[in-house]
């Protein structure tokens, strides 16, 4: 029992693990950033963790009510680690659509996307949610990436184009879960009324401006809410007084996992093309981007490994960087996240696995602790909400 | 709130001694730390262990861990009950989430290990 409890604070769990953390390092020998939110959650029983640089709650109560919580009625996150930036000037349109593997020039106002941004030879650099706002373009990055991402921003900066960085400015916080909508405060519920999925909307209100989407990162309906960094802990207050569970990394993590949602650091790299992980559709090949012509010649080499899902039996769950074998105990690829599913109520995982082994319904061993676990590769995501109405 | 008549491994495992055998369990401090025990990996009986060796392993949805063998001996029995029930050990840590018990030839060597009070003070020194 040593091994997890004996450092100041605990190890964040697989999937938010200080490992994500490379190529982030302004952070890595100063103190942990607070958020606007740090004091409440700790206000609140939070079991904190630095999680790239920033001191985050891991879990509240645990990740399993926290979990079910936001599978069943409604659960929120302080995602304000992530990094929060916009877009202005004549330029900021040419620039974005540069860096970023998808289509910008046919998003509408408020408009919201998911992307990658890949390097020269075609490695993901970052994936990203790029919203059209009506005064800038909005780019949310991840917090492991934030230094990196300003820097080949920075790198690719046209003429006629600016960027602020509203991270330390601003709170941001997702409600998630079937009953989102009842449990906002009915001014946020009147920003995006009658918006869908991926739409988005701002509201000035008393000179601050909230910029809430319908967007979310754990396979339910929900909204990323980017606040005034004053005006965070009464949003959060006022969400908790609703009934809505305050959820930490650790459900964040499982939720995401259920829902197939790639992790970076995990299923994602400098190595790993966007094709190779799935993620296709957020390329849009027709236009011209840093990263195209190197994905021009992997596209067609199939010695690349590919993502995939892998249902386990028992309840023993595979972790990043556990072997995967074929039944002939030949290795085929490697775990980046696993994990127990609460939903389902066995162990999942995703995997990068040699192309001919990655078709569904095949049988795989997986190499656990010196143990050897049965799986097949299965489709992603392992869960997929029902769809109402 | 730790039970006086054990005694404590800095590693948070329990021992008790009954007769020749010691019984094995989790600390409620350690299981409060793990939450949401999903497997427990115990030993089979026969299995030779030494003080500070790693003979199983505790799961929750998030992380693994070892447990160490408190005291040197063979492993006698395990709790067949925690392998359809793992949530036992957060439940009942001292009593139906026992993980094992230790046959330990002569007297026990319980040197090395912690009274309730010394392992409270440890525990509380311990951010969590």
């Amino acid at each position: 029992m040593a091994r997890p409890l004996g450092g100041p604070v605990d190890r964040a769990p697989a999937g938010v693990n200080n490992g994500d953390m490379e190529g982030f390092s302004p952070s890595e020998s100063a103190k942990p950033r607070q958020t606007p939110l740090t004091g409440w959650h700790v206000a609140h029983g939070a079991r904190m963790v630095d999680f790239a640089g920033n001191m985050m709650p891991i879990q509240y109560s645990s990740i399993l009510t926290e979990h079910h919580a936001v599978r069943k009625s409604a659960g929120m996150f302080d995602v304000s680690h992530m990094g929060r930036l916009l877009f202005r000037g004549n330029s900021a349109l040419d620039w974005l659509d540069r860096l970023l593997t998808c289509r910008l020039r046919d998003m509408a106002e408020g408009q919201a996307r998911y992307s990658l941004v890949c390097s020269e030879a075609g490695g993901v650099i970052d994936d990203v949610l790029v919203t059209r706002w009506a005064d800038a373009w909005g780019l949310v990055v991840n917090a492991s990436n934030h230094a990196a991402m300003l820097d080949w921003l920075g790198a690719h900066r046209p003429s006629g184009a600016s960027l602020e960085d509203i991270t330390q400015a601003t709170a941001m916080m997702a409600v998630q879960g079937p009953d989102w909508r009842e449990a906002c405060p009915a001014f946020i519920g009147s920003i995006v009324d009658g918006l869908g999925n991926y739409r988005g909307r701002m509201l000035e209100l008393g000179g601050l401006v909230w910029r809430v989407s319908r967007t979310g990162y754990t396979g339910e309906e929900g909204i990323e809410i980017v606040a005034p960094a004053q005006s965070a802990t009464s949003l959060a207050d006022s969400l908790l007084a609703a009934g809505v569970a305050p959820c930490g990394l650790g459900a964040r993590d499982t939720l995401r996992l259920e829902a197939g949602m790639p992790l970076y650091g995990h299923e994602l790299d400098s190595a790993t093309d966007p094709f190779q992980a799935g993620l296709g559709r957020s390329v849009d090949m027709k236009k011209e981007f840093v990263g195209k012509k190197a994905l021009i010649s992997r596209m067609g080499d199939t010695t690349f490994p590919v993502r995939v899902g892998i249902q386990l039996e028992g309840r023993r769950a595979a972790r990043q960087g556990d072997a995967v074998l074929d039944k002939s105990g030949k290795p085929i690829g490697k775990v980046t996240s696993g994990a127990f599913s609460p939903t389902l109520g066995h162990p999942v995982a995703m995997a990068y696995l040699d192309r001919r082994h990655a078709r569904p319904g095949e049988d795989v061993s997986l190499s656990v602790r010196e143990s050897m676990l049965e799986g097949t590769v299965c489709p992603l995501p392992f869960y997929k909400r029902e769809q109402r109405g | 709130m730790s039970p006086s008549d054990l005694r404590y491994a800095k590693t948070h495992e329990w021992v008790r001694v009954e007769g020749d055998e010691c019984v094995v369990g989790l600390t409620r401090f350690a299981v409060d730390q793990l939450t949401d025990v999903t497997y427990i990996q115990l030993p089979k009986a026969g299995r030779k262990v030494s003080t500070g060796e790693g003979f199983g392993e505790i799961e929750s949805v998030k992380a693994v861990s070892d447990i160490y063998a408190p005291v040197s001996g063979e492993v006698a029995s395990v709790n067949e009950a925690l392998n359809s029930d793992p949530g036992l050990v957060s439940r009942d840590p001292y009593g139906a989430g026992w993980l094992a018990r230790i046959r330990v030839p002569g007297v026990p060597d319980l040197s090395g290990l912690m009274s309730a009070a010394e392992y409270e003070a440890q525990v509380s020194g311990s951010p969590h």
